[in-house]
C-alpha cells in the first residue's frame, strides 16, 4: 500500500508540476503570438494523450487519427451551419459518430493478430479526408469551410486568453485521467495486453473487448478534440484530416515516449514548436523533420521521456 | 459499351502495373525483414524525377534510365544500412516511424534540388495512339507492361535459378536457419532495399510519361502500392503482382462507372474490405501464430 501510494505521489508530482506551469505562462508569454502557440501546443497534447492510450499502452498504432479529427471539427462547422445545431450538440454527434464507425471497424479487426489496425486506420483516415475534400456542398471542398464560434448560456468563447484557461483545463483534466486509466484494471489489461496478448488471454483478459474499447474511446476523444481545435481556429480545411496530420500525431506520440503520459506532453509541445522553428530553414523542413524522426527512432526508440527517465534513475 | 470497357481496362492495367511493382517492392522488403517500409513510394517518384533530371542534362535515354533506376536503388541501400539496420529487431511502429522519416527526407531533398513543380518525360516511342476495337492504347502503355513483364520474369529467374535469389528466399522462411547453413543475412536485407527501390523506380520512370511527375507522387503510389501487397497476401510475390493488377483496374473501372472524384478512395476502400473479409490476402495462406 505504502509504495503504491508513493508512486502515485510521484506520478502525481508532475501533474502538480503542468498545473503550475500552465497557471504562470499566460503571464510570462510576451504576446498574442506565444499564447497562440501555446494553445495549439496544449490541443496537440490533449490529443497526442488519446492517441498514446492507443498506440504506447494497447500497442496498437493508428496511421488514421487525423480522419477521427477531421469528423469531429467537420461535425463542428457543418451541423450548426447547415442546420443549426448547438456548437456541442455538433460536437457530441461528432464524437458519436466517430465511435460507432470505430467500433464497426474495430470488431473484425481486432479479431486478427498482429497490426492490422495501422493498416485499416490508413484505410480510413483516407477515405475520411477524400470525402471531406469532395462533398463540396457540406464541407466547403478544398477551400474549407469557417466554423461558428462555440458559446454557452450567452457567452461566446472568443480571445485567446479564454481559449487558454478552456485548454488548459482540459490538459490538467486529461493528464489526472490518464493516470488514473492507467492504474485502473483497464489499464492493467491494456498494459498486460500490450505485453503479451496470448499471456493475458490465458489470465483471462478478453483481448478483442479491450483493444476495441480503448480504440472507440481514442476516436471519440480524437473527434471531440478535432471541435475544438475547429472552433478555436474558427476556420478547417481538409488537410486537417490528412494521412500527414496522423503521422505528425503518430510522430509526437513516439517522440516524446510511448506509453507514457508526460511523454506525450513532450511531444506534443516539441513537435509543434518544430515547424515554428524551421520557418527560417525555408524549403528544407520537410528534409529536417525527417532526419529528425529517423535520429529519435535510432538513438531514442523509446522516446525522449523513458530514455531521460531510465538515465536518471539510473544515476540515482 | 465496349470500347468504354477497354479504355477503362487499358489505363486500369497500366496504372496497375506500377502499383505491382511497388507491391512487389513491398513483398520484397517484408519477407526480408518484417519491414513496411513506407519510404516505397519515394522511389517510384526518385525514377520518374530523376529520369527527367537526367533527359535534361542531354543523356541519351538509355542512359537516363539506367541512372534512373539505379541511384534509388543506392538510396534504398542507405536507408537500410543508416536507419533500419541500427534497430534491428525494434517495434514494428518504431520501423514504420524510421521509414516514414526517410520518405519524408527523400521527398524534402528532390523538392529542395529539383523544384516543386510537375514534369513530364517524352514517350519513349513516340504518342500516335494505338487503336483497338475503338479503344486506344498509348504506346508508352505498352512500354509499362512489357517493362513490368520483364521485371517479374527477371524476379522470377533470380529467385528460382540463382543461389543468391535461393538464399534470400531461405532468409524469408527462417532467418535463424539461414544464418546457421552460412548464408549472411545482412546482406540479404540490403539486396532486398536495394531491388525493391530498383523495382519502384522502375515503375516511376515508365508510368511518368503518362502521368506527369513531381515530388509528392509518391505518397499515393506507395500507398496504393502498399495495398496491392495486402490484397495479394503481404510477402507473396504473385500476388503483389496480381493485387497490384486487380487494384489499378477496379480503379479505373471505379473512375469510370462510380465516380472519379472517389478514384483514389477505391484501394483504401478496398482495403478495408479485405482485411474484413480475407486477412490473409487473396493468395496468402492461413496464418499460424507462434507462441
Amino acid at each position: 500500500m505504502s509504495m503504491s501510494k508513493s508512486v502515485n505521489k510521484r506520478v502525481y508530482g508532475g501533474l502538480y508540476l503542468i498545473a503550475a506551469i500552465l497557471l504562470v505562462l499566460p503571464w510570462v508569454l510576451p504576446n498574442s503570438f506565444y499564447l497562440d502557440i501555446a494553445v495549439r501546443m496544449a490541443i496537440n497534447a490533449v490529443i497526442v494523450l488519446g492517441l498514446n492510450l492507443l498506440v504506447g499502452f494497447a500497442g496498437q498504432i493508428s496511421l488514421g487519427h487525423a480522419g477521427f479529427l477531421g469528423i469531429g471539427a467537420y461535425a463542428s462547422a457543418a451541423l450548426p451551419t447547415h442546420f443549426g445545431w448547438h456548437p456541442l450538440l455538433a460536437m457530441g454527434a461528432g464524437a458519436l459518430a466517430c465511435g460507432v464507425l470505430a467500433a464497426l471497424v474495430a470488431r473484425p479487426i481486432f479479431r486478427l493478430k498482429g497490426n492490422y489496425l495501422a493498416m485499416a486506420t490508413l484505410g480510413l483516415g483516407i477515405i475520411i479526408s477524400i470525402a471531406l475534400r469532395n462533398e463540396t456542398q457540406w464541407t466547403g471542398g478544398p477551400d474549407g469551410m469557417p466554423v461558428p464560434a462555440m458559446g454557452l448560456f450567452g457567452f461566446e468563447l472568443s480571445s485567446d486568453r479564454q481559449w487558454y484557461w478552456v485548454v488548459a483545463a482540459l490538459l490538467v483534466v486529461s493528464v489526472w485521467a490518464s493516470l488514473n486509466l492507467i492504474d485502473s484494471p483497464f489499464g492493467r489489461a491494456l498494459r498486460a495486453l500490450h505485453g503479451s496478448e496470448v499471456a493475458s488471454q490465458v489470465v483471462g483478459v478478453n483481448v478483442a473487448r479491450y483493444k476495441g474499447s480503448i480504440f472507440v474511446m481514442s476516436a471519440a476523444f480524437a473527434s471531440i478534440m478535432g471541435s475544438v481545435t475547429a472552433h478555436y481556429v474558427g476556420f478547417v480545411t481538409p488537410n486537417f484530416a490528412d494521412f500527414f496530420h496522423s503521422i505528425e500525431l503518430v510522430t509526437m506520440v513516439v517522440v516524446g515516449g510511448m506509453a507514457s503520459v508526460y511523454g506525450s506532453i513532450i511531444g506534443a509541445v516539441l513537435l509543434t514548436a518544430l515547424p515554428q522553428a524551421l520557418a527560417t530553414f525555408e524549403g528544407w523542413e520537410t528534409v529536417i523533420f525527417g532526419a529528425i524522426l529517423m535520429a529519435c527512432m535510432i538513438f531514442l526508440p523509446k522516446g525522449l521521456v523513458p530514455t531521460l527517465a531510465a538515465r536518471w534513475s539510473r544515476k540515482e | 459499351m465496349l470500347e468504354q470497357f477497354l479504355q477503362y481496362l487499358f489505363s486500369g492495367v497500366t496504372v496497375g502495373a506500377t502499383y505491382a511493382l511497388a507491391a512487389l517492392g513491398f513483398a520484397l522488403i517484408y519477407n526480408a525483414s518484417h519491414v513496411i517500409n513506407f519510404a516505397q513510394g519515394e522511389f517510384i517518384m526518385l525514377g520518374g524525377m530523376l529520369s527527367v533530371m537526367f533527359t535534361q542534362w542531354g543523356l541519351p535515354l538509355w542512359a537516363a534510365l539506367l541512372l534512373a533506376i539505379a541511384l534509388p536503388a543506392v538510396v534504398g541501400v542507405l536507408i537500410e544500412k543508416l536507419a533500419i539496420e541500427p534497430v534491428k529487431g525494434a517495434d514494428t511502429v518504431v520501423l514504420i516511424i524510421i521509414t516514414i522519416g526517410a520518405s519524408l527526407f527523400i521527398r524534402g531533398l528532390t523538392a529542395v534540388f529539383l523544384g516543386k513543380g510537375t514534369f513530364s518525360l517524352a514517350p519513349f516511342s513516340g504518342d500516335a495512339p494505338i487503336n483497338i476495337l475503338g479503344a486506344t492504347l498509348q504506346p508508352q502503355s505498352l512500354w509499362v507492361l512489357g517493362g513490368t513483364a520483364l521485371a517479374v520474369l527477371a524476379l522470377w529467374w533470380f529467385f528460382t535459378r540463382t543461389l543468391q535469389g535461393k538464399a534470400m528466399l531461405a532468409t524469408a522462411a527462417n532467418r535463424l536457419a539461414a544464418q546457421l547453413v552460412g548464408i549472411p543475412t545482412g546482406w540479404v536485407l540490403l539486396m532486398s532495399f536495394a531491388m525493391s527501390a530498383a523495382l519502384g523506380a522502375l515503375g516511376g520512370i515508365l508510368l511518368a510519361p503518362i502521368t506527369m511527375t513531381s515530388y509528392d507522387v509518391g505518397i499515393m503510389l506507395g500507398l496504393k502500392g502498399f495495398v496491392a501487397a495486402v490484397l495479394g497476401g503481404m510477402g507473396n510475390g504473385l500476388g503483389a503482382v496480381v493485387g497490384g493488377l486487380l487494384v489499378g483496374i477496379l480503379e479505373a473501372m471505379g473512375a469510370g462507372y462510380i465516380s472519379s472524384a472517389y478514384k483514389d478512395a477505391i484501394p483504401f476502400v478496398l482495403i478495408l474490405l479485405i482485411l474484413f473479409f480475407m486477412p490473409n490476402g487473396l493468395f496468402g495462406g492461413k496464418s499460424t501464430e507462434r507462441v
